[in-house]
């Protein structure tokens, strides 16, 4: 991170660490140092270096095909790991997999429950799996169902859920053992806003009860709702790590989008705009409305006061958050759809 | 975790919990036992998956014997104890067949994901489905012989005699089904998987003695039905269900089978370990 200044910094990492000397063990519920991954020649993940520590909720945020979820699945031991090292509470991710899987719960993008059985038969089998008797595979998922607002449906097959209700059994399915370390991929990527809130509320849940949570998302949003720390990953590289806020400083916290009642006004409130954020405005392709980046969120009320001082008159104002785009053009200078060729050229 | 819990809040902190370096056999039953329900109810929910033991061998049975009957030994009712033998070998050959279309399914698609990050032993997906299609075998030596009987066959061997034929054809579709799970965790697709699986069952079901008899073939192919181990199975089988006799054949046929099981095994469990 490069803004905030140096003391902030010292002690917000200083408190970090006492939180984790208070901690029982002190060992990180994650290490990474180095991790690669190469698919071919292509650099899926590269060189990634990261810690989370016991009881932290960890953001991975990231365009689609970043390689956040091959990043997953190799601390996952889904994957092998090309190089560099990974540990899960001290385990060896590489040589020790089979004690690395007793202390995470995976949830995958895609519901990874089977459909030829009911809610209820799925979590009784994942938890017979893991070693519960019949008795306790069944109580255990009778309570989570309830909990995941479940027992209604489960008795019903799987292929007449819908995506929230898979994605809740599936979230269920990994909590059954109560693992240490929580990982989520994409929690709430294809859910509709009520469910997504849902989910959220669940993962907070999670939290409050000890777990460790290392989540990887495309919203900025989500991470700054969820995420304790967050690393930004492009192309398979870390472009920054830090805080949510130490984040959004970084790409400024949001932008004022204004559209004219006539176009002709454009440029004299551009012109405001530009003087009162010191930031220069972007105007639209239709120069009827342009967007200029806040250093804080009160400036919109001062560029539409100064707006209406010079009777320029507007039909909408809007306050946005940054995008993903704007975070990745803020970290890396291009957009976050690298792999189209026109934005790669443009971005580079 | 060596760590020393210091609080109540912590000890339910599930990374104090103790881990185990690898699965003792009396959990790897637990989930092989689990995990052959889950195929079994799999089974019971999809029923058309089992018209390859239900259908195919009542066609087998009366086609082969209409067919081939009359121009391998006179008639129909005297090829039969030649022909039911062979029959049953071949339906549970092509049970078998089915275990690597349906494990290269269930590789593709997410629960096996789930299995793969749970700490259970890794050939526990494996060996549930195997243990659970035992029940196939049964049912498709099972109608074999029935419909065998009901066109006229009177096994010589009795009751012990066709109860041992039975166990033995069992016996043989789990050890050769080995060799197509192998060639699913290989294939890239379940029509590959068919596909490559066909090339194998036809060879092995035919260039043997189930339908012939071995000394109208050429010499050299003499020789390959003699090593095929279903030669083998079939000769036991009509030992043990004509005859009553459990002769050195059935030892061969045994024999046989664990060769396939003890080359396969290992390859269909590395396969589909560095696959996962």
């Amino acid at each position: 991170m490069t803004t905030g200044t140096p003391q902030a910094e010292r002690s917000s990492s200083s408190s970090r660490q006492a939180e984790s000397d208070s901690s029982p063990s002190g060992t990180p519920a994650v290490e990474a140092r180095g991790l690669t991954k190469l698919f071919g020649t292509n650099r899926a993940v590269d060189d990634i270096d990261l810690t989370v520590m016991e009881g932290e909720v960890f953001g991975v945020l990231g365009p689609n095909g970043a390689g956040k979820t091959t990043m997953l699945n190799m601390l996952a031991t889904l994957l092998p790991i090309d190089s560099g090292e990974a540990r899960i509470f001290g385990y060896d991710v590489r040589t020790q997999g089979h004690a690395v899987r007793q202390l995470i719960g995976v949830t995958g993008q895609f519901a990874s429950v089977d459909d030829n059985l009911t809610a209820r038969e799925n979590l009784w089998m994942f938890g017979r799996l893991q070693g519960l008797s019949s008795k306790m595979a069944h109580s255990i998922g009778d309570d989570l169902l309830a909990q995941f607002d479940l027992t209604e449906a489960a008795h019903r097959p799987i292929s007449q859920f819908s995506g929230g209700m898979r994605r809740r059994l599936d979230l269920a399915a990994s909590l059954i053992t109560r693992p240490a370390l929580i990982f989520l991929d994409e929690p709430t990527t294809g859910l509709d806003p009520r469910n997504r809130s849902q989910m959220w509320d669940t993962i907070r849940d999670l939290v409050a009860e000890g777990s460790t949570i290392m989540l990887t998302t495309q919203y900025l949003d989500e991470a700054d709702a969820l995420a304790d720390r967050v690393v930004v990953i492009d192309r398979g590289r870390k472009v920054a790590e830090g805080t949510p806020s130490q984040l959004k400083a970084q790409i400024g916290t949001s932008s004022l989008r204004v559209q004219m009642a006539e176009g002709a006004d454009t440029a004299n409130a551009v012109a405001l705009a530009a003087d009162v954020t010191s930031n220069t405005p972007i105007v639209s392709p239709t120069g009827s409305a342009f967007s200029v980046q806040l250093s804080h969120a009160n400036q919109a009320a001062d560029v539409l006061i100064e707006l209406r001082n010079h009777r320029l008159d507007i039909t909408s104002a809007t306050v946005e958050q940054p995008s993903l785009d704007e975070v990745f053009f803020a970290l890396t200078g291009h957009t976050s759809e690298a792999s189209v060729p026109e934005t790669e050229a443009s971005g580079s | 975790m060596t760590a020393t819990v210091t609080n109540s809040t912590t000890t339910s902190r599930p990374a104090a919990r103790p881990v185990k370096a690898s699965v003792p056999v009396r959990d790897a039953l637990t989930q092989i036992t689990t995990l052959a329900w889950r195929a079994l109810i799999k089974m019971r929910r999809n029923p058309e998956q089992l018209v390859d033991v239900t259908a195919m061998p009542v066609l087998f049975t009366v086609m082969f014997g209409l067919i081939f009957g009359g121009a391998i030994s006179g008639s129909t009712a005297s090829y039969l104890p030649t022909l039911i033998p062979g029959i049953i070998a071949m339906t549970t050959i092509t049970a078998c067949v089915a275990a690597g279309g349906q494990l290269r399914e269930d590789m593709d698609k997410g629960v096996f994901d789930r299995f793969r990050s749970l700490p259970i032993a890794r050939y526990a997906p494996l060996a549930g489905p195997m243990l659970a299609d035992l029940a196939r075998y049964a049912i498709a030596a099972s109608v074999t012989l029935t419909v065998g009987v009901l066109m006229g066959y009177r096994p010589a061997g009795g009751v012990l005699g066709v109860a041992a034929g039975m166990v033995l054809a069992v016996i043989t579709g789990w050890s050769l089904a080995w060799i197509f799970l192998w060639i699913g965790t290989r294939a890239r697709s379940v029509g590959a998987v068919q596909g490559m699986s066909m090339m194998v069952m036809f060879p092995l079901a035919f260039l043997s003695n189930a339908f012939v008899p071995v000394n109208t073939l050429p010499g050299w192919l003499q020789a390959v039905t003699r090593v095929n181990p279903v030669s083998h199975v079939v000769s036991a089988l009509r030992d043990l269900m004509n005859d009553g006799a459990l002769t050195a054949q059935v030892g061969w046929a045994l024999l046989g089978c664990a060769t396939v099981a003890a080359i396969f095994i290992p390859l269909a469990v590395r396969s589909y370990s560095r696959r996962v």
